[in-house]
């Protein structure tokens, strides 16, 4: 066996490429619609056409009667399913899928039609023919819509009087923004296999933490603890969207009813249609500040869509909490419950939609102030959580600003709007700054001496496209002290035993702690072993109480974002030329993975910038843009030059320094594009997207 | 996806005998789009006449200048072509505009010219759609029209055509040759799509059957300088929101010849005759550039969400058109 006490390896820091990289690009690594199954039928969905009202009826006998088709799953002979089952025990209307013949919105799952192969299933469900008794529908969300209310779970958050500092500040910005619906439209779509296999149901799925999903099945479908076994070996992305999938609990209905393995794949329209989006929101935004930009108060009211089967409350003044530094800060949400589709996480939830909101507001009051919008920001720096009073477990906000400016050679910039040109195009530079929450959840982990001299790691880690696996497979080997090459990882089973899921930027710094204090565990069970046994030794780390013994702190990633973009006044096109993104995110397991997530975020934030809006027809409550021909997302001639990187930021509340990079990095790109926008243009933006038809009819 | 036959047609006259005999029949090209709309249920053809085979495939300068296009040309070898390319700028850069290099290494002219629009509504079959299912309703007209047309349109339809090629096309007075089971035949460009009118579903004049053989551009010395302008939402691989092919001819500051044609803003590529009517003979400035979008602009019946377009074109027409003026002074 490889000695534990060799020299220390430089495992962690050292840019590593995806150990399951080979197996992805050569096509041999297998995804969840990929995986074969003796026996395997194959299940359709069919969606709602309706906007609301009832099913009242469902032409079965004539769908049976087609070739190859198995049978039809509605809510007539649907499995009966737990009401209270949900994500951290919060009873979720969504996953009660056939239950009643309720049309709460527009592409609501009706039916499955299952059958021996893919085309007989689809060809099935075409032809199923469901009648409704439609019922007038509102899905016209607005901030002054009289169904807006705060939310229990999201109770106005303030210090100090607001009203008051604003009433006694010189210096007032008071705008409004809006986003729209933004879809994850991850490159894999979702797909589930569920089947009974000796008593137990197995799950081979697409999803970002198979543990939280075998347990949330398991209570969805009245089974005991230990019954449900989910793997997701690999998964193609995910950004918020992939929890517990329609598709998977009607894989597991079909499974059930008709005794087969049963897998069930959306189509790209499909995950458009039920796998949820970020919902709309609309923002007000008021900054109170004296004539040197001193903050003394920030008023951040907020409102989403939501749906009338689940409360999504879209947190965007999670950002606010922890930014800037004021005298008085009131943050408060509410959320309208229109008939459409439930909203779900996406990238950075409330950070995203709300940075671009404060941002924006932020380059405004810089505008006003006649303060460079960086030093506006440095001159704002809090020395503790601007709400809470708690200390930073680290931050190094400032070492992001001064360095993105500094490299993006900010110093040089005029701050006067719409004066440069580069032949028909307007050019300006803008920035923005952004945070997102940091810390760790707790998990278990076992890492397991071999007898041939390796080391297996075993978590029920998630790694959507992240590169987790390697990042856990570079902390287990500095734990070890032995080479990267000794490690194998386990991940993405649920009988790997509970583990955070790869979410809230949250993973590898939940899993990472976990497969820590197993490594430490090992070594100690090691200790006067000369010779590992066959079946190996394990050494187990679960970090609960270690969490659970934490000091109150804020802890959160930080970024400082550059843009510079052109402008056609002629035709209002927008393009972004350059983009700089520097990061503190606590200590960089993997630099090579880690720069492809940041960039990741990065230009994703500017296509929410630039592209991103699920258009929806007002009078059916459908999608009219439902793939990536109507939606858009940038393309590679839209990200010309984009770099990211970062500074020092170990966090010494972790045992390895790690925060999480996932998500910060899609915080503040928009607004950073909006102000750059607003640099080239002299027109201020406060509507995303930033639309060719917006930037015409806004000058004209 | 409906199940449906798969015939490799070995010559014209098969090739038309085939459909004939077959009216759910579709001729395969490329496949760009159609397959892509088999796959979303719009189209439903029960056989495929693939035509990619056929001798159609070249591009042809004749002795008097004009140039014949073979109905399978791929949009790759159109735009490569140097006598597009001298000759016709304006239809290189119209075919380059348009999809994806790998899309354009498949796509054919003659598919090119009978793709189908891109409006949402059409392309889902959960929605109404006139141009689908004949009287089921045009959402677009109360709903999302963002990118819909704002000239010749109708209360049964409002959807675009999408084409970047047929715009330039459209501007140098392109003809359609044809087969069908009765012969040869030939439309202009500007007869080969219909008015929307009551019936969008008929989306072109070709007899039932007929086969796409050849498209032709008579010479057309002003051609030499055009451009083709595509403005669009991202910096590729995205359907335009307005776009012009133009060409110019300028004697003494005085327009002689002049071509314009728009784009993503009607039912067919959209030639401008009223503005260039109101250029022949006059000044070229941008004054005049103005007063001529205006004039083929006045026609333009704008909804609720797609008013931007008309100072778009506007814009393109004053912008292209002094570009083009300004580099044949230099």
């Amino acid at each position: 066996m490889t000695d534990l006490t060799d020299s220390a390896t430089r495992a962690v820091g050292t840019s590593t490429v995806r150990v399951e990289g080979r197996e992805k690009v050569t096509g041999a690594a297998r995804y969840a619609a990929d995986v074969p199954f003796e026996g395997l039928a194959h299940g359709w969905l069919v969606l709602a056409t309706v906007a609301r009202g009832r099913v009242s009826s469902i032409g079965v006998d004539p769908v049976l009667a087609m070739p190859g088709v198995i049978g039809v799953i509605h809510h007539g002979n649907a499995p009966r399913l737990n009401p209270k089952a949900g994500m951290f025990g919060i009873p979720d209307g969504t996953l009660q899928l056939l239950q009643d013949d309720r049309v709460p919105h527009f592409g609501r799952p009706v039916a499955l039609v299952v059958a021996e192969t893919l085309e007989q299933a689809r060809a099935g469900a075409d032809a199923l023919v469901v009648t409704y008794e439609e019922e007038p529908h509102d899905t016209a969300f607005s901030a002054d819509h009289p169904g807006a209310y705060t939310p229990v779970s999201a109770p106005v958050s303030a210090k100090g009087d607001v009203d008051a500092e604003i009433a006694a500040s010189p210096v007032v910005v008071d705008q409004r923004y809006s986003t729209p619906e933004e879809h994850h439209g991850s490159m894999e779509p979702h797909a589930s296999m569920a089947r009974w296999e000796n008593g137990r149901l197995e799950v081979v799925d697409s999803n970002q933490g198979s543990f939280m999903v075998s347990t949330i099945l398991s209570a969805l479908f009245h089974l005991d603890e230990g019954v449900v076994r989910v793997r997701a070996e690999h998964v193609g992305g995910g950004f918020g969207s992939k929890g517990v999938g329609a598709q998977l609990i009607l894989a597991v209905m079909a499974a059930t009813t008709f005794d087969r393995p049963v897998r069930v794949t959306l189509t790209r329209h499909q995950v458009f249609t039920v796998t949820g989006m970020r919902p709309a929101t609309r923002q007000r935004i008021r900054l109170g500040a004296d004539s040197t930009g001193r903050l003394r108060a920030i008023d951040h009211e907020s409102v989403n869509q939501t749906s009338t089967i689940y409360e999504y409350v879209e947190r965007n003044g999670e950002v606010t909490h922890a930014l800037y530094a004021a005298d008085a800060i009131r943050i408060s949400t509410s959320v309208v419950p229109v008939d459409l589709p439930t909203p779900t996480w996406m990238r950075a939830p409330g950070c995203a939609p709300g940075s671009f909101a404060v941002e924006s507001a932020m380059d405004e009051l810089a505008e006003a102030t006649g303060i460079d919008p960086v030093e506006l920001r440095l001159r704002n720096e809090p020395q503790v959580g601007p709400l809470s009073g708690l200390p930073f477990s680290s931050r190094n906000l400032v070492g992001c600003l001064q360095e993105g400016a500094r490299r993006f050679g900010w110093a040089d910039r005029d701050p006067r709007p719409g004066v440069r040109r580069d032949g028909r195009w307007l050019v300006g530079t803008g920035m923005a700054a952004g945070i997102y929450g940091a810390g760790s959840v707790p998990s278990t982990a076992a890492v397991t001496a071999e007898a041939d001299g390796g080391y297996t790691v075993a978590i029920g880690a998630a790694d959507i496209g992240t590169g987790a696996r390697t990042a856990l497979t570079l902390v287990a080997a500095e734990a070890l002290n032995v080479p990267p090459s000794a490690v194998r990882m386990k991940i993405a089973d649920s009988d790997l035993g509970s583990a955070w899921f790869a979410g809230g930027s949250r993973g590898t710094s939940s899993w990472s702690w976990a497969v820590t204090a197993a490594a430490e565990d090992l070594r100690d069970k090691l200790v006067g072993i000369d010779r590992i046994p066959p079946e190996g030794i394990t050494g187990r780390g679960d970090t609960a109480a270690q969490i659970a013994a934490l000091a109150q702190q804020e802890r959160h990633a930080h970024g400082a974002q550059f843009a510079e973009v052109a402008v056609d006044p002629l035709t209002g096109e927008v393009r972004v030329r350059r983009m700089l993104g520097i990061f503190a995110a606590g200590r960089i397991v993997n630099p090579l993975t880690t720069r492809s997530q940041l960039v990741g975020g990065m230009v994703m934030g500017l296509s929410m910038a630039l592209h991103e809006e699920g258009l929806r027809d007002a009078a059916f409550g459908g999608q009219v843009n439902g793939d990536f021909a109507g939606y858009h997302v940038a393309a590679h001639a839209d990200v010309p030059d984009i770099e990211a990187d970062w500074v020092d930021d170990y966090d010494p509340s972790h045992p390895s320094g790690i925060k999480g990079v996932g998500e910060v990095a899609i915080v503040g790109t928009a607004a950073a594009v909006a102000n750059a926008v607003w640099h080239a243009t002299g027109v201020r933006h406060r509507t995303l997207p930033i639309s060719l038809s917006r930037v015409l009819t806004s000058q004209a | 996806m409906k199940e449906f036959g798969y015939n490799r047609a070995s010559g014209v006259r098969d090739a038309v005998a085939l459909l004939a005999h077959e009216p759910e029949a579709r001729f395969l090209g490329g496949g760009t789009n159609l397959v892509d709309l088999m796959k979303a249920g719009v189209e439903t053809p029960d056989l495929l006449v693939d035509v990619r085979g056929l001798p159609l495939g070249r591009v042809e300068l004749r002795s008097d200048g004009a140039l014949t296009i073979g109905a399978t040309v791929t949009n790759s070898d159109l735009a490569a072509h140097p006598e597009v390319r001298r000759r016709f700028p304006a239809l290189a850069e119209a075919v380059l505009a348009g999809a994806s290099g790998q899309l354009r290494n498949v796509a054919t002219v003659g598919g090119n010219l009978l793709q189908r629009t891109r409006c949402g509504y059409f392309t889902d079959t959960s929605f109404p759609c006139n141009k689908r299912v004949p009287g089921s309703g045009c959402p677009a007209i109360t709903g999302e029209h963002h990118n819909h047309a704002i000239l010749g349109a109708s209360d049964h339809c409002v959807a675009t055509n999408p084409s970047d090629m047929g715009v330039a096309l459209a501007a140098f007075d392109a003809v359609i040759s044809f087969e069908t089971v009765d012969g040869p035949g030939e439309l202009a460009l500007s007869e080969f799509y219909p008015p929307v009118g009551d019936t969008p579903h008929v989306e072109t004049s070709l007899p039932a059957g007929a086969l796409i053989t050849a498209v032709t551009l008579p010479a057309a010395p002003v051609a030499a300088r055009s451009r083709y302008r595509k403005v669009r939402e991202r910096a590729s691989y995205a359907f335009a929101t307005g776009s012009i092919a133009a060409a110019v001819d300028v004697e003494g500051g005085v327009v002689r010849d002049v071509r314009i044609a728009f784009g993503a803003v009607a039912s067919r590529p959209w030639r401008a005759h009223e503005a260039e009517r109101a250029l022949i003979g006059a000044p070229a400035t941008a004054q005049a550039f103005g007063a001529a979008a205006d004039a083929e602009l006045a026609a333009a019946k704008p909804l609720a969400h797609n008013g931007y377009k008309v100072p778009l074109l506007r814009n393109l027409v004053v912008s292209v058109l002094t570009e083009l003026t300004e580099e044949a002074a230099r």
